[in-house]
């Protein structure tokens, strides 16, 4: 037969929306977080990110080889991956930590269960609650801002050494702009709440995220906080609590993975509620100062059983409607 | 009138509407043309006609005993050469009558108007007319006209939402035989005493609107209702929403919310056929798409071949390596051009590889987007995975049966996965499990 005709199913038809713009889209939101870090922790914080991302890259690039898969560096996926950790990670780390996060990340959480979107954890965090296990004195070291020194609390781990204090007013407190800013000790791309909410705006502008969990999230964060104050009900600093350690990359960037959160709107007001309570539990009550990487671990292993009860009732499927 | 009701989900396709401004011209009487005896959703027609016979134009030459069927008229006079299972539409082989036309275009003595005094004669005349649903499906209308007793119809919608993209024999038949329409629409308001039509049209038509709207002042019972311009306004659910705010519940007709919706084209061959007693034996249809020469509308004897319409528009400019029946959302690909136009065909398009290859799959994400596009609120992705893992008996839980087959979910998906096909994959899967 002369010409073949092309036969499929429709729609024939696709919008310009691609998966790898997806990905570009959040490591050009991820550029705010990364500058301020490189700015207030130095070039070590560069390569900390390059090496990262390099890493995060090869793991994917030879899982996919080893197990005879289609290759999917190009997806960019990893490249988000190997960003998000370094980010994630104090500017002090030794480079080898920071490859093993990478290879656990991408190689262990990622590839090992299945590849991109089939992942139960987001595979950033996931590794980075492995390292602080697994090393916790280099996890947990940080630097001065500005300033190559080691620096000697962070806003979180001075929070829960003086638990009864008021953060407000002691000259030893962080003051906000410094914390909006960034000019505090912390990992890479989590002190500047600035760059992380410029971040916020790109992906909401591009589509890319809806503000649902980041908003819930926060807000949650916030509202428990003021009212579990350290004297009593409602004497809380939520400012401070929001402002501090990984809540705000958290909930913009983590919390939000599509992998790894529920699917329909009230799942992810369930989820986002669950990410802002275990936050404040672990934060307020727990050894550690800092809750917000188990926090949403443990939501995101809580996703698919939120999914599984929160399936949608179709439309003219109501009761009532007829 | 603002919107009331604004359905869910959907996607902004784009509109494409190239042919918006062509007039409909009528091409010349093909050689021969082959009419196949199903142009409907129904019982098969039986051929009335065999090797030899000479036939007219509007002679029957197709129809059935059973109530839910539309007999099949000849468009052109001539000899009829071959009555066989031939390539139809839909990809199979349907019983078909090829007639070797003979150029005179003699009208059948039969053709008369028909004697409509009341409900009963208004719905025979449409089954003998061959009038089925000119916007999509095909659905006989005199069934859709004859709901059952116990529904009853407080509006009819006049469906000119036309909300695909290419698409524009619904808008041509608006601006060129407004008054067609609203007659139309009187004639089945007053036999089938329904007390009010909404003409529907989607607000990137505004002359359309327009014209309707001064049309219907004479008429207190007819209005027109602007709509957004968002695929699929023109499907019949979403479309009864934004009209009427009723939804249709899952598993039931329009009628079950007292509504029946016509295609604008439809509902002006109805008063057509009053007047002159010609059957559906010709159909508008936009030939449109990157390879087509000349984009146009063209007045088809039904019957004709694909092939003879694209040549009437210019042939192609470079070979077209898919050509659709329908529009891009979810018209039908062809096989051959040797396919004949039907009577629910409304557009033909014909695309090169690079607009009409099918992407390649990537994983799914989880973005939603799919579930944000969806205008039933299903879960296109996770019906999916379990489409694609062969886990049947768990897609009820996902309401697999209430999905349109719009293709929303599949136009949004960045992994440009094939959702919408494998959903049709899983409904037919799902039914054969409740049959067995």
């Amino acid at each position: 037969m002369e010409n073949r005709l092309f036969v499929c199913s429709s729609p024939h038809l696709r919008d310009n929306a691609t998966t790898q713009r997806i990905m570009l889209d959040v490591i050009i939101a991820l550029l705010p977080p990364a500058a301020a870090g490189i700015i207030y922790f130095g070039l070590r914080s560069a390569l900390i990110i390059a090496v990262t991302i390099a890493a995060s890259v090869l793991t994917e690039y030879l899982m996919r080889k080893g197990l005879k898969r289609d290759q999917t560096i190009s997806d960019l996926s990893a490249v988000v991956t190997g960003l998000l950790l370094a980010l994630n990670l104090p500017p002090s780390i030794p480079v080898w930590i920071a490859i093993v996060g990478a290879v656990i990340a991408t190689g262990l959480i990622k590839q090992l269960f299945g590849g991109l979107g089939q992942n139960f954890m987001n595979p950033a965090l996931g590794a980075r609650v492995i390292l602080v296990v697994a090393w916790a004195k280099q996890m947990t070291t940080w630097t001065e801002p500005l300033a190559d020194a080691v620096a000697s609390a962070t806003p979180l781990s001075l929070l829960d050494a003086t638990a009864t204090a008021t953060p407000v007013g002691g000259t030893d407190w962080y003051s906000y702009m410094d914390m909006f800013l960034g000019k505090i000790p912390g990992c890479i791309g989590e002190t500047s709440a600035l760059a992380i909410l410029l971040g916020f705006v790109y992906l909401l502008a591009r589509g890319v995220i809806t503000w649902h969990i980041p908003v819930i999230y926060t807000g949650t964060v916030a509202l428990l906080t003021w009212v579990l104050g350290p004297e009593g009900l409602f004497t809380g600093d939520p400012l401070y609590h929001v402002l501090a350690g990984g809540l705000l990359i958290g909930a913009v960037f983590m919390a939000t993975d599509y992998a790894t959160s529920p699917m329909t709107r009230k799942g992810t007001v369930i989820y986002a509620t669950g990410c802002g309570l275990l936050t404040v539990l672990f934060r307020l009550y727990g050894n550690m100062p800092e809750g917000v990487s188990f926090a949403i671990i443990l939501m995101n292993i809580l996703t698919p059983l939120i999914d599984r009860h929160t399936i949608p009732v179709a439309f003219g499927g109501e009761k009532g409607v007829g | 009138m603002a919107l009331k009701w604004v359905f869910r989900g959907g996607v902004p396709a784009p509109h494409r509407k190239n042919t918006a401004g062509s007039e409909t011209s009528a091409i010349g009487t093909p050689e021969k043309v082959v009419i196949p005896m199903i142009q409907h959703i129904g019982a098969p027609c039986t051929p009335l006609v065999k090797q030899g016979d000479t036939v007219k134009v509007g002679q029957k030459i197709g129809d059935s005993e059973a109530y839910v069927s539309s007999p099949v008229h000849s468009s052109v006079s001539g000899t009829v050469t071959k009555v066989e299972p031939m390539l139809y539409a839909s990809g199979k082989l349907v019983m078909s009558v090829e007639i070797k036309t003979d150029g005179k275009q003699e009208i059948s003595e039969d053709i008369s108007p028909p004697e409509v005094r009341n409900r009963d004669d208004f719905l025979k005349a449409i089954r003998q007319a061959g009038l089925v649903g000119l916007g999509g499906a095909g659905f006989p209308t005199h069934v859709k006209l004859n709901p059952p007793k116990d529904k009853e119809i407080d509006c009819l919608i006049i469906n000119g939402a036309e909300c695909e993209p290419y698409i524009t024999s619904d808008y041509r038949e608006m601006v060129e035989n407004p008054s067609g329409i609203i007659n139309g629409i009187r004639l089945v308001l007053d036999y089938l005493d329904i007390p009010r039509a909404v003409i529907g049209i989607e607000n990137n038509k505004p002359d359309a609107i327009m014209i309707l709207t001064g049309l219907a002042e004479e008429d207190k019972r007819i209005s027109v209702q602007s709509l957004r311009s968002r695929y699929p306004q023109g499907a019949e659910k979403t479309l009864i929403y934004s009209v009427t705010g009723r939804k249709v519940p899952s598993g039931k007709l329009p009628a079950d919310v007292g509504c029946i919706v016509l295609n604008v084209n439809t509902v002006s061959f109805i008063a057509s056929y009053l007047e002159t007693g010609m059957p559906l034996i010709r159909k508008r249809v936009t030939v449109d798409g990157p390879v087509v020469n000349r984009p146009k509308n063209v007045d088809v004897p039904i019957g004709t071949s694909l092939r003879d319409v694209f040549d009437f528009c210019g042939g192609f400019s470079s070979t077209p390596y898919k050509v659709l029946m329908g529009g891009p959302m979810m018209g039908i690909a062809q096989y051959s051009l040797e396919t004949s136009v039907i009577k629910n065909t409304n557009a033909i398009l014909a695309f090169d590889k690079k607009e009409g290859d099918l992407p390649a799959e990537w994983a799914c994400i989880r973005c939603g987007r799919c579930i944000d596009a969806c205008p039933m609120n299903l879960l296109p992705l996770e019906i999916n995975r379990l489409v694609m893992a062969n886990k049947i008996d768990e897609l009820n839980r996902y309401h697999i049966l209430d999905c349109i087959e719009c293709g929303s979910c599949s136009y949004s998906c960045p992994s440009k996965r094939h959702l919408v096909q494998s959903i049709r994959l899983g409904k037919d899967a799902v039914r054969r499990l409740k049959k067995a």
